[in-house]
């Protein structure tokens, strides 16, 4: 909002600096949000204690869950369930350490697929940015490999590693599943690059022209600090959606160790037994996801710097 | 030696299917050293290519175009001249002291001397004791004084402004001319100055320039030096020269081609 | 036309339709290439002719599994948004239900909604579309939900004090000024949503429920070992989500004319 004034000779708003304020409201929005929560976790609990155990059903369609303890925990049950052996067995691991191990697993598969798919997504935007030929004849292509669910072909990359071998090395499951990652983060990355990349408006390119600077210069003094806010949330959404191409890699290629196959083997060998073995892998995949959007949320804290353009 | 050579400038902008705008045509004009010329004309005249190619951001289709002796080119690789446009066009991750020294800085200026030359230009446009603030704190005047310090932070001999004050309030822009006026006398450069507002055009300037559109050209010129013993201070803008100039400069925009009036700045 | 090193100019018409079919086309080319000269087993990645070879012999399969995705992504896309647009505006009219909603919102929107899936499986049974439909529902609703509540909070203050001068009812205010506003940031949710909502109800596919859909048909087949006719089904769903992105894309562009 500040200096949408044509100019009088004051300085302006000192961008919030009201501490006092920006306390209150801090904690205003962490009670609500507790209590938003709250009520969410009610609803559930109110949705089994009186929900019909059957669910209902509208004609063949069955349209609200069922309420029964077979397919329905309690919320409580979620969270003690990590604590419960995997396996009946003596010296089981518990629920709790195979799920942090997962989760830490994904992660990582996750992380290595964030920065291949964001160095890539980064490398086309400057390409896009240096040309427009290139720009024209890639861009739709990009819009569309995002349009159309290419993640489809996640199955089909599980026989890569028997044909695809260097000396002794050889393409794995991870591998695979790190490809999917790195698909799906990509995509945000390259849109929102090229349109941080290109947002210097023209005043401020002709003044590098005007300082005869040259291409790389102008892009490194002002296309990319003027592109982090761009960047920023394209660095989240390129994550989260890591995070989901992990997830799903993991399933559809059956790499063991992940979260992904957690989900699928807790679901397979519960049964109706125990309905709240379901939720700790899926916890865990929330948790990978919050994890990997606090990442980008800290970096986002160190460059605030570039950021001041944001509300202005 | 003269600041600015034009001659014979044509610039024709070819626009889809074959038609073509002259946006300039046959103009001649030299801007002597340390002399303030301002381009004046309702929208569309061409004052803006014409600024545009003496900083070499646009070439023209024939005709020559020289900046001390040099070509256009040349003159902006030597960095031979400060630009500032009608936004301030600052980096907002820089504070203010650094948009100043930009320039200084990518042309590999000793740091301990950028620093002096940025203090001394903080000082000139009176935002000293804003040097470590950010454009976003600023006002809009404020940030265009920063944009005027940072044309001048290489001292050159020759000042492009494409109206710099256009987004300015009247209050604000009147201080800013008074400014302007000081600086230039401070620095002697000469000032290529784009505006649409008749006052300022004869407040700042020893010649108007006054063009018109379709084609752009020039239909006049008007001396605006404030007689013997009239100082350009606010004490200018109720005198009897300064009126004759408002009214010589209106009288010419009016006359040869009044088919697209000014856009209704300057003057009542 | 003189341009400037440090701007872009813009590409003409001819080249902004051409150069994108020059490089898919060289792209295809290259693969056939590729795959043919250096004898790539199909695991990995069959010729584009073995693929087109499948697309016609089992058209009627694809195009099946392909309605049946694209009818769950549908029911999916027309839900979320409903419950995004209301969710929006009950939460621009009550602060305190936005400010609960919040953590929410943000948990939702960076996890992995198609790990639910078993679970909905679970509370809605195996045997029906019914996880697979909600799946899609509620990764739709998320970008929706954020653009359209955005939208209504960018009513212009100049705008706002017009409508106060007209001394305006809030009915004639939201009808006039605040719904207008918000149309090209709801229509922005949705274009994510129509995507969204094929990839989650395809991938909601992998985790279970009925034997049917494109997700089930390609990884089905690519554990079978047809590679080809599970490449076809890819085919499938990338025609799938062309058309919900253009038919998106039709009626924003239609809404932008007649509002």
């Amino acid at each position: 909002m500040p200096q949408a004034d044509g100019g009088s000779e004051s300085v302006t708003t000192v961008r919030r600096g009201e501490r006092g304020t920006s306390n209150r409201a801090h904690y205003r929005a962490a009670l609500l949000g507790v209590a938003g929560i709250a009520l969410a976790a009610s609803a559930w609990e109110l949705y089994k204690a009186f929900g019909p155990q059957a669910g209902v059903t509208v004609g063949q369609t069955i349209v609200l869950p069922r309420a029964n303890d077979g397919v329905m925990p309690h919320i409580w049950q979620m969270f003690t369930e990590f604590g419960k052996p995997v396996t009946a067995g003596t010296g089981s691991q518990t629920i709790g350490g195979a799920v942090l191990a997962a989760t830490w697993f994904t992660l990582r598969l996750a992380g290595t697929g964030w920065i291949v798919g964001v160095i890539i997504g980064f490398a086309l935007a400057m390409l896009m940015t240096r040309s427009r030929v290139a720009e024209a004849a890639a861009l739709p292509w990009v819009v569309v490999s995002q349009t159309v669910p290419l993640i489809a072909i996640a199955p089909l990359l599980a026989g890569w590693g028997q044909y695809l071998h260097v000396g002794s090395w050889q393409w794995g499951l991870p591998q695979s599943v790190m490809v999917i990652s790195a698909y799906l983060a990509f995509y945000p990355m390259s849109i929102g690059a090229l349109k941080g990349l290109t947002s210097p408006d023209v005043y401020q390119l002709e003044l590098m022209h005007v300082y005869g600077i040259g291409w790389w210069r102008t892009f490194l003094r002002l296309r990319l600090p003027a592109a982090v806010p761009y960047l920023l949330p394209a660095l989240r959404l390129a994550a989260t959606m890591a995070v989901v191409g992990a997830v799903v890699g993991e399933t559809s290629v059956d790499l063991q160790g992940g979260v992904g196959y957690l989900i699928i083997s807790f679901q397979q060998t519960a049964g109706l037994s125990d309905a709240a073995r379901a939720w700790p892998p899926i916890i865990g995949a929330m948790v990978d996801g919050l994890i990997a959007a606090g990442v980008v949320a800290l970096i986002g804290v160190l460059l605030r710097r570039y950021r001041r353009g944001e509300n202005a | 030696m003269t600041a600015v050579a034009l001659s014979g400038v044509e610039r024709i902008f070819r626009t889809g299917k074959g038609r073509q705008v002259v946006a300039l045509e046959a103009i001649d004009l030299t801007v002597g050293e340390g002399e303030f010329v301002s381009l004046i004309g309702p929208s569309g005249c061409g004052k803006s290519t014409l600024l545009r190619q003496i900083a070499d951001l646009d070439s023209p289709t024939s005709g020559t175009v020289s900046v001390f002796g040099k070509t256009a080119r040349q003159a902006r690789l030597d960095h031979d001249y400060g630009i500032a446009f009608q936004q301030a066009g600052l980096l907002p991750w820089r504070t203010v002291a650094a948009n100043i020294s930009l320039p200084l800085q990518l042309h590999g200026v000793e740091k301990a001397t950028a620093a002096a030359r940025v203090e001394q230009l903080l000082e000139m446009v009176g935002l000293s004791d804003f040097a470590k603030s950010f454009p976003d704190q600023l006002s809009g005047g404020m940030q265009q004084r920063v944009a005027i310090a940072r044309a001048l932070a290489e001292q050159p001999k020759l000042l492009l402004m494409d109206e710099p004050f256009g987004a300015l309030d009247e209050i604000t822009r009147e201080r800013m001319q008074s400014e302007l006026v000081r600086i230039c006398q401070e620095s002697g450069a000469a000032v290529v100055f784009v505006t649409h507002s008749i006052p300022e055009a004869v407040f700042l300037s020893d010649r108007v320039v006054v063009m018109s559109p379709r084609p752009g050209r020039i239909v006049g010129i008007v001396s605006t030096t404030p007689v013997a013993g009239v100082e350009r201070g606010e004490a200018y803008r109720d005198d009897e020269s300064f009126f004759h100039g408002v009214q010589e400069v209106r009288h010419l925009l009016h006359s040869g081609h009044a088919t697209d009036g000014p856009r209704g700045e300057g003057a009542r | 036309m003189t341009s400037l090193p440090g701007q872009r100019a813009p590409v003409s018409k001819v080249t902004a339709v051409v150069a994108p079919i020059v490089l898919g086309a060289a792209l295809i080319a290259l693969w056939q290439l590729l795959v043919r000269a250096f004898h790539i087993h199909d695991t990995i990645v069959p010729a584009p002719s073995d693929i087109w070879h499948q697309l016609t012999e089992e058209h009627t399969l694809i195009f099946d599994t392909t309605r049946k995705t694209g009818w769950n992504a549908l029911q999916g896309l027309v839900i979320g948004t409903v419950v995004g647009i209301v969710g929006a505006l009950l939460a621009h009219g009550v602060r305190v239900l936005r400010e609960m909603a919040a953590p929410i919102v943000v948990a939702v929107s960076v996890m992995p909604i198609v790990a639910l899936g078993p679970v909905l499986y679970g509370l809605f049974g195996g045997m029906t579309d019914t996880a697979r439909i909600v799946v899609a529902g509620i990764a739709v609703a998320i970008p929706v939900y954020l653009n359209t509540l955005r939208g209504l909070q960018q009513v212009r203050a100049v705008h706002r004090d017009l409508m106060l001068a007209y001394s305006s009812t809030p009915w004639q205010r939201t009808w006039a000024v605040t719904l207008p506003t918000a149309t090209p940031y709801l229509f922005t949710g949705l274009r994510i949503g129509s995507s969204l909502a094929v990839i989650s109800a395809l991938i909601t596919e992998y985790f279970g429920g009925p034997s049917d859909g494109l997700g089930f048909t390609i990884n089905n087949e690519a554990k079978s070992g047809a590679f080809a006719l599970a490449w076809a089904a890819v085919v499938g769903s990338i025609v799938l989500g062309l058309i919900f992105y253009i038919v998106t894309y039709a009626v924003e562009r239609w809404f932008a004319r007649h509002r």
